[in-house]
């Protein structure tokens, strides 16, 4: 099962090709495809997947990319496809092109005026998305060979994949133009073989083609009628395994008295700390001067917010719990005074207390990674210190 | 008051009252241990399961299962958005599986956004939900998510849609789970008073009571012989 998915963007073009547009194509395996998948990638088989898939859409020239130009050599349009596997149960090149040559057709991008130096794009509520020129469509086809080309088969499964000798894929167009040939595990086919699968990949192409031309007609017939389209419909209705419910209305009359019991039944909240100060865009500083809280005997120059001075005192008692009986033993000396060893913010200071602990201060960090348990801490030494 | 609440009923899908028609798929995929796939309105998310399987050597946790969220974009590479989300979704399944009994194991939950039209994160909680009960892990209890959107007014929108989103004031997504009604996860974006959100929390809780009813019959007919 593959989910393709396309996007359109303006960009500048290659500098080698300044009147074609851009298509970018991204196969991804997804880990839910197979529990071997992992986000880091099974390189060799996804380059060869993208490999084929990328000479099948880009080499074919299915897309017309001269469309795509909007001015020549500054603006073109760059088209995305994403592939997300999303089962693997074999042949994943099948069904990727057809998922990518759907995706590619159904898609429409918005329509844009040019005006001399100006370009308008205009959005799909002002007129309607333009589909993109696409000149046929190539179908991948996949054959698996068994025993020196004795046994072939069309569309093999995952478990078929894995025993199978030989791979040859072949990409081909309704009318029976082929594309992209790619003939990989090192088997030996005869060329009447290769005919062979070529006439069987002609009426597959034929069969799946028209089946594309129909959803693609009834995806247009049910968005023009406004019915409902996309994958809400593609949910069946009939299967044991699926269920639908309508709308439902949801009973919010009590909410507001819901709500105000809880608020009232809960504890008051903590005090809410300093409100944070805007730099610049995306800067914040949280409190402003920081006391190392790590036994330390150096008295910081800058002052602290004022607003932490509503810092309750059941908070700041938590914080003195956590801190080790060393630094409580700090505590004890700070109420006389502080002894400023040095102003420098780099230096790593380690000073003997009086009581032979040897101590160490970290080198001062930035204010904003402090956290709010030293602050509180702080707080509260500075008010002893203070008292 | 009864006519009141019949109007309600009929308001538009995305309206305060109402949340989005929901319809979900289990099993669909063959190679997961689980899957689901979640539709809430026209956004979808897929969901695949993987375990308990084994895990590699630094991964490995000896006295619970090693659980870990995928969550991938439609277009383009994930980014940091779905980085912060995948963190959110695997608190939440940590707290609802039962690790305990899978020790030295890896648990895979891979998600896949089919489509975004609003409420994403609260779909993807719902499809996780989904695929761990299709996989058949043990759960303690199971989960939801509710998104509300408090719009410039203050009234609360249930499930809204991307452009109801963006117009909002704030976004709260809320984890309820199913045996208390209780919150595993909340997230916001925006701002909101205490007061608005405890109202919104009130509201998930009643729109989590229809999300369950859900749950409930999709998997009662599933298992139904009929």
């Amino acid at each position: 099962r593959v989910l393709a998915q396309v996007s359109c963007e303006l960009v500048p073009p290659k500098l080698s090709r300044p009147t074609e547009g851009v298509l970018f194509f991204n196969l991804e395996l997804s880990p839910m495809a197979a529990p071997g998948f992992e986000p880091g990638r099974q390189p060799e088989l996804l380059v060869q997947l993208n490999r084929i898939i990328e000479r099948c859409l880009r080499n074919s020239k299915c897309v017309d990319t001269e469309s795509l130009c909007v001015v020549a050599g500054e603006k073109v349009w760059q088209i995305r496809l994403d592939l997300h596997l999303l089962n693997h149960d074999g042949n994943i090149i099948d069904a990727a092109s057809i998922a990518g040559i759907v995706a590619l057709c159904h898609f429409r991008r918005p329509d844009v005026s040019v005006q001399g130096e100006e370009v308008t794009v205009y959005t799909p509520e002002e007129r309607d998305p333009v589909p993109l020129s696409i000149h046929h469509m190539p179908i991948c086809v996949s054959f698996a060979f068994f025993q020196q080309g004795t046994y072939l088969l069309v569309d093999p499964s995952e478990r078929e994949e894995r025993v199978m000798d030989g791979l040859l894929v072949i990409a081909m167009n309704k009318h029976h133009e082929i594309c992209t040939i790619q003939s990989s595990g090192g088997i030996m086919l005869v060329k009447d073989q290769v005919l062979r699968c070529s006439k069987i990949t002609a009426v597959k192409v034929a069969e799946i083609t028209e089946l594309i031309q129909k959803a693609l007609e009834n995806d247009q017939k049910g968005r023009k009628e406004g019915g409902k389209f996309g994958f809400a419909e593609s949910i069946p209705n009939q299967k044991i395994t699926a269920f639908k419910m309508e709308s439902a209305a949801v009973d919010t009359n009590n909410v507001e008295e819901q709500a105000e019991e809880i608020i009232t039944k809960a504890e008051p909240p903590s005090e809410v700390f300093a409100k944070p100060i805007l730099h610049t865009v995306g800067t914040a500083q949280i409190g402003e001067g920081i006391e190392n809280s790590w036994g330390d005997l150096e008295e910081s120059e800058r002052e602290e917010a004022a607003e932490e001075e509503g810092e309750s005192e059941a908070t700041a008692f938590e914080c003195q719990k956590m801190e080790t009986e060393d630094t409580s033993t700090t505590r004890e000396t700070k109420k006389d005074e502080p002894i400023v060893v040095s102003d420098s913010e780099e230096e790593e200071v380690v000073i003997l207390e009086p009581q032979e602990l040897p101590k160490k201060t970290r080198p001062q960090t930035n204010s904003k990674q402090e956290t709010t348990s030293k602050k509180a801490f702080n707080k509260r030494r500075k008010k002893k210190r203070a008292a | 008051m009864m006519a009141a609440k019949e109007e309600d009923k009929m308001a538009v899908a995305g309206d305060g009252c109402c949340l989005r028609p929901f319809s979900c798929e289990q099993g669909l995929l063959s190679r997961p241990d689980g899957s689901a796939a979640f539709l809430q309105g026209d956004t979808s998310v897929l969901a695949g399961l993987y375990g308990p399987a084994e895990v590699k050597g630094s991964k490995e946790l000896p006295d619970r299962a090693a659980l870990e969220v995928l969550l991938r974009p439609k277009v383009g590479l994930p980014g940091v958005v779905e980085r912060s989300r995948e963190q959110l979704l695997r608190q939440t399944c940590e707290a609802v599986v039962l690790g305990a009994l899978h020790p030295r194991t890896a648990i895979t939950l891979v998600l896949q956004v089919m489509n975004d039209a609003g409420s994403l994160l609260s779909c993807c909680l719902n499809a996780a939900c989904m695929g761990l009960l299709d996989a058949g892990l043990p759960l303690s209890s199971l989960f939801c998510g509710v998104t509300c959107a408090l719009d410039a007014n203050g009234a609360i929108v249930l499930d809204p849609t991307t452009r109801q989103e963006q117009e909002a004031r704030a976004v709260l997504t809320f984890a309820i789970d199913s045996a208390e009604r209780k919150v595993l996860m909340a997230t916001t974006k925006g701002s909101c008073s205490v007061e608005e959100m405890q109202q919104c929390l009130a509201a998930a809780q009643r729109a989590a009571d229809t999300i369950f009813q859900f749950y409930r019959d999709s998997v009662r007919r599933r298992y139904s012989k009929s």
